[in-house]
């Protein structure tokens, strides 16, 4: 479709502001702006119908089934965003006067002592902006431990293979040397390769629990206990946290502090992208160590971002978690944990479970040998999908499965729709061995077709020919 | 087997000498396992590169790839047509080379021509 | 207790015997016994839609709201066109993942295209990146990509936000880089002493434009030193003094960055912001973040992906420069939409009116006996002012409704003034101030 600056059309325009009423001042000359200022002019119905049209073009939670594993998309409630679309909470300043800014404040401390609460930490931030910004946060907490300690020769920190690729970007940020380790033949945490890689030079461990191929981790008490042991800190990688919310806690698992991303978890939306929120807890002997904001606090020992964070996201989370309550929570979880293994008990006749036992909240499809009977790739079998009406799952990843499909369903499925994906998730395997082409072409029912990225990588157009 | 004058690394590099420099460019082996390269980032001339170690990337749509050094000197030359046209180590993967060094002070074990071919066999 | 489950205790039960388990602790049977949780969380009942939202309300309603802001120091109170609140909110933009499936994510990636361009011609810079967190992780991203193995220093100058100052340090304290401060002199960046700064380890500087004081630097100067030493510029940007002042582009930043709450985003205590993020064509592959692309799908039709992904984390990971996976594609959509509603003419009114404004409201303060501008410089919408009995100033404006400058030293006041203000606003807020000061 059309760009924006594709319907401009000189003089189009609404109008905004009344006339101004003090008399005029300039910049000096030195000062300004030289060059044309060349935005879109639209009157405000073609604004309208443009960001309608895009609109149509976008699939969302609210379209139908979205089972993207390792990014929970759930439901995101209406009323979430009604409280935080309040003008008595959009309208405050962050810098106004403590007195002015009650409710924020006090919506700030609720969502704290809650999410301590479900974590089982004793502290809470909520300046990270997204889980990898929670990551950068946690890592730096365990980073200032060691150095308020002067125990400088703590250089590494221990990834498993299997982990998202934020886990080794963000130790590299924080200047550690990343250890990757093989997982085990059971998608765990290998103990002898962990015992291998621990030792004086450990400054910590980043791992999630559930694992990204959807198991918990039955060891976990042991591995925690291996790394304190070895003087290194735990931190728990919260994306996959809504399989376990009041079922058991991180900070019980022997975590030292954690994120969580208040975007999957707790039901606030993705936006396409973001906002989102990484709320990150630790553990009292951690809590000093917390980011604040030179302006708003007075300053402290490291800042991620501006100000408190994305306290709209925190507040829909909020309302999120006040709606649950205490049976709530748990019952979020293990009804999400529940539809996962309804889902592949389901699809393990249609497509291979990379590990048919019993799953967390998500699991992983291993597409190796169906691609090597039919030519027909995860990938396809991904836009197959898309052809009926379902986002695709995750796909090639974790990295440790070949040809991977990661499917999550969230709890906020009906079994009637997990029966119908089931018939879906057939329907497309059919296809690929009757008519493997047109799954190689799929999708065909979309705006577009596969676009081509290996154009788009050589020759980057990055902006409109104005 | 074509490229008899070319040895290889096994990291996939290949390697010539002429004129007194050792050139490096990557192997057909190597292209086809990446798929369409779209970018490389390439070493600046008078930079180090040590034998084993990273001199640069290649990058497909969703993969990067190291390019390790099969040799220890200084880099004389880059190969900058690369820099617009990185499909030329798709199309002409032996013509194409990334970078000549001079000064070399120390060899990886390379392999033959043969026994790259081997090699390349068993890692298939 | 309200929940979001579409299903029945009794299907529920249906399905777990379905899966062949005969209780929930069977789904969770690699829990350790001694940390599974018999007992429920120590959490408040739930409640339902009514009574949250009853509360949040409350909540809410303890909150002060004001007739007029002047307190800006990052965080702009600016009008907000009612289109602008609206399309955000459609579910399938509020609700969709990050892009990755192209072909049912053309409206988010087009938008995020769009967004991109409108960055390139606020700023003069060739690519945009399709955003990050905030305004302050925008800039300490913007140093970080400017350094190289030969370069390690990041060089901030003391006039720039504190918070973006402390962000900078800390995303520099991670990689064990070192920053150090350029000096401030009369309100603006020290160029000599900069001068003075700039050794062959110097990788960036990074100063803003408007700084912390609202006052315009020498950008000049600054970007002319730096360059001759060899280091990078990253500047740092309020995007509706973009449309009257000199751009990076213009200037010959290397990087320009900037807070893009401006543009459409309300206060909201914080967050969410915008931060956007440019460079030239040169440092292209530096940016970190998502970048969307145009390119074609098999039939010709014009398409938009996500491109140059190899830079990024999922698949460089130990060696991407940055960690950043998500991009606030929301905000760059409001950001969009916002520029689109008012347009060039509309957004140079804006800047104008803020402009004029606030010069407006400084000229009427200072002819008030005792208080005084401390800085002879330039400024755009954000100004200090030197007065005796700070605090009763401000409690009286507070009094009458009115969020007064922001408070600093033991006698000045950073304020703010944007459109919103109207003349009558000011001329009460000058009322005020004088009966204090009588």
């Amino acid at each position: 479709m059309k760009l924006v600056f594709e319907k401009s059309r000189p003089g189009h325009a609404s109008v905004i502001l009344p006339p101004l009423d003090v008399e005029k001042t300039e910049l000096p000359e030195s000062i300004g702006r030289q060059s044309a200022l060349r935005l879109p002019e639209l009157s405000e119905t073609e604004v309208s119908r443009h960001y309608t049209e895009l609109v149509h073009e976008v699939y969302g939670v609210n379209c139908g089934f979205y089972p993207l594993g390792s990014c929970t998309m759930k439901y995101n409630p209406r009323i979430d965003e009604e409280t935080a679309s309040l003008p008595s909470f959009t309208g405050a300043h962050p810098l106004a006067p403590a007195e002015a800014v009650k409710g924020c404040r006090k919506v700030l401390e609720e969502a704290a002592s809650l999410l301590e609460e479900i974590s089982g930490m004793d502290a809470m931030t909520f300046q990270p902006a997204a889980g990898a910004h929670g990551e950068f946060t946690g890592v730096l907490l365990i980073k200032q431990y060691h150095d308020a300690r002067g125990d400088e020769k703590r250089r590494k920190i221990i990834v498993p293979d299997s982990a998202h690729g934020t886990n080794p970007a963000t130790a590299a940020m924080c200047g550690y040397e990343v250890v990757n380790i093989a997982s085990a033949p059971d998608g765990c945490v290998d103990l002898e390769a962990l015992k291998n890689a621990l030792g004086e030079d450990t400054a910590g461990l980043m791992l999630t629990n559930p694992n990204t191929v959807g198991l918990f981790d039955p060891n976990i008490l042991e591995i925690t206990r291996l790394v304190h042991e070895a003087g290194g800190l735990c931190y728990y990688d919260g994306a996959n946290l809504n399989a376990i919310m009041g079922h058991v806690r991180p900070g019980d698992m022997g975590f030292d502090c954690v994120h969580m991303n208040l975007h999957k978890t707790f039901a606030t939306p993705h936006g396409g992208g973001g906002p989102g929120a990484g709320a990150v807890g630790c553990k009292a002997f951690l809590a000093e160590y917390l980011p604040k904001s030179a302006l708003m606090d007075g300053g402290g020992p490291i800042q991620v971002r501006g100000f408190a964070g994305n306290f709209l996201v925190v507040l829909k989370a909020l309302t999120y978690i006040l709606t649950l309550g205490r049976e709530g929570i748990p019952q979020a979880s293990e009804t999400a944990v529940l539809n996962a293994n309804y889902l592949m008990q389901g699809v393990k006749d249609v497509f291979k479970p990379a590990f048919d036992r019993i799953c967390m909240h998500e699991f992983v499809l291993d597409l190796s040998d169906y691609k090597k009977e039919t030519g027909v790739s995860a990938l396809d079998v991904a836009k197959g999908l898309i052809d009926y009406g379902i986002h695709p799952p995750t796909m090639y990843f974790p990295l440790i499965v070949h040809e991977a499909l990661m499917l999550e369903p969230t709890e906020t499925e009906s079994r009637e729709t997990l029966d119908q994906v089931t018939e879906i998730f057939r329907k497309v395997r059919e296809d690929g061995v009757r008519e493997p082409e047109k799954l190689h072409t799929a999708p065909h029912s979309t705006v577009i077709g596969r676009p081509d990225e290996v154009a788009a990588a050589r020759n980057p157009i990055l902006k409109a020919q104005l | 087997m074509e490229h008899l004058e070319y040895q290889f690394s096994r990291s996939h590099e290949w390697v010539k000498e002429e004129d007194g420099l050792t050139i490096v460019g990557i192997s057909d082996f190597a292209q086809n396992a990446l798929g369409d390269v779209v970018f490389v980032n390439l070493p600046e001339v008078g930079d180090e590169v040590i034998a084993g170690e990273a001199f640069g990337d290649v990058e497909s749509v969703k993969a990067v790839s190291d390019l390790v050094s099969p040799v220890t000197g200084t880099v004389a030359e880059v190969n900058e047509e690369l820099l617009d046209s990185p499909e030329l180590l798709n199309s002409d993967p032996y013509g194409s080379w990334i970078i000549k060094v001079e000064n070399v002070t120390d060899t990886e074990d390379l392999l033959s021509a043969a026994a790259y071919e081997e090699y390349c066999e068993t890692e298939a | 207790m309200g929940h979001y489950l579409p299903s029945t205790e009794q299907e529920r039960a249906e399905m777990l015997k379905a899966v062949g388990l005969s209780s929930v602790r069977d789904l969770y049977r690699d829990v350790p016994g001694s940390v599974y949780r018999e007992k429920p969380l120590d959490l408040p009942e739930g409640k339902s839609e009514m009574e949250v939202s009853q509360y949040l309300r409350q909540l809410g309603d303890s909150n002060k709201s004001y007739r007029l802001i002047l307190r800006g120091a990052g965080a702009y109170d600016h009008y907000i066109p009612s289109i602008v609140k609206y399309i955000p909110a459609k579910e399938e933009f509020l609700t969709a993942y990050t892009p990755y499936q192209a072909e049912i994510s053309q409206g988010i990636l087009q938008s995020i295209f769009e967004y991109q361009t409108m960055i390139c011609e606020l700023t003069g810079m060739e690519v945009s990146n399709a955003s990050v967190y905030d305004g302050a992780t925008a800039a300490a991203e913007g140093c970080t990509m400017c350094r190289s193995r030969k370069r390690s220093v990041t060089l901030v100058s003391a006039a720039a936000h504190p918070d973006v100052i402390a962000t900078i340090r800390t995303y520099c304290y991670g990689v064990g880089a070192e920053m150090k401060l350029v000096p401030e002199k009369d309100g603006v960046t020290d160029v000599a002493a900069l001068k003075e700064l700039l050794t062959p380890d110097v990788a960036s500087v990074y100063f803003a434009q408007p700084n912390f004081s609202g006052l315009f630097e020498n950008a000049e100067g600054i970007i002319a030193a730096a360059h001759e030493a060899g280091a990078m510029v990253v500047m740092g940007c309020n995007p509706i003094a973009l449309a009257l002042m000199k751009t990076p582009g213009e200037l010959g930043a290397d990087v320009a960055v900037g807070e893009g709450q401006p543009l459409g985003m309300p206060l909201s205590y914080g967050g969410p912001y915008l931060g956007f993020m440019a460079a030239t064509k040169k440092n292209m592959r530096s940016l970190p973040g998502r970048i969307v692309g145009e390119t074609k799908d098999a039939q010709g039709r014009r398409a938009f992906v996500l491109s140059l992904q190899a830079r990024e984390q999922h698949i460089r990971r130990e060696k991407a420069s940055s960690n950043i996976c998500s991009n606030e594609a929301l905000c760059a959509l409001t950001a969009g939409l916002y520029l689109s509603t008012l347009g060039p003419e509309g957004l140079k009114e804006v800047a104008e009116q803020c402009l004029s404004k606030a010069h407006y409201l400084a000229k009427e303060l200072s002819g008030i006996g005792g208080v005084k501008l401390p800085y002879p410089g330039a400024f755009f919408h954000e100004f200090i002012t030197a007065l005796p009995k700070r605090d009763a100033v401000l409690a009286k404006l507070d009094e009458a409704g009115i969020l007064g400058g922001l408070p600093l030293g033991e006698d000045r006041i950073l304020w703010c003034v944007t459109e919103k203000a109207s003349r009558a606003a000011l001329d009460k807020t000058v009322r005020l101030v004088k009966e204090v000061l009588a």
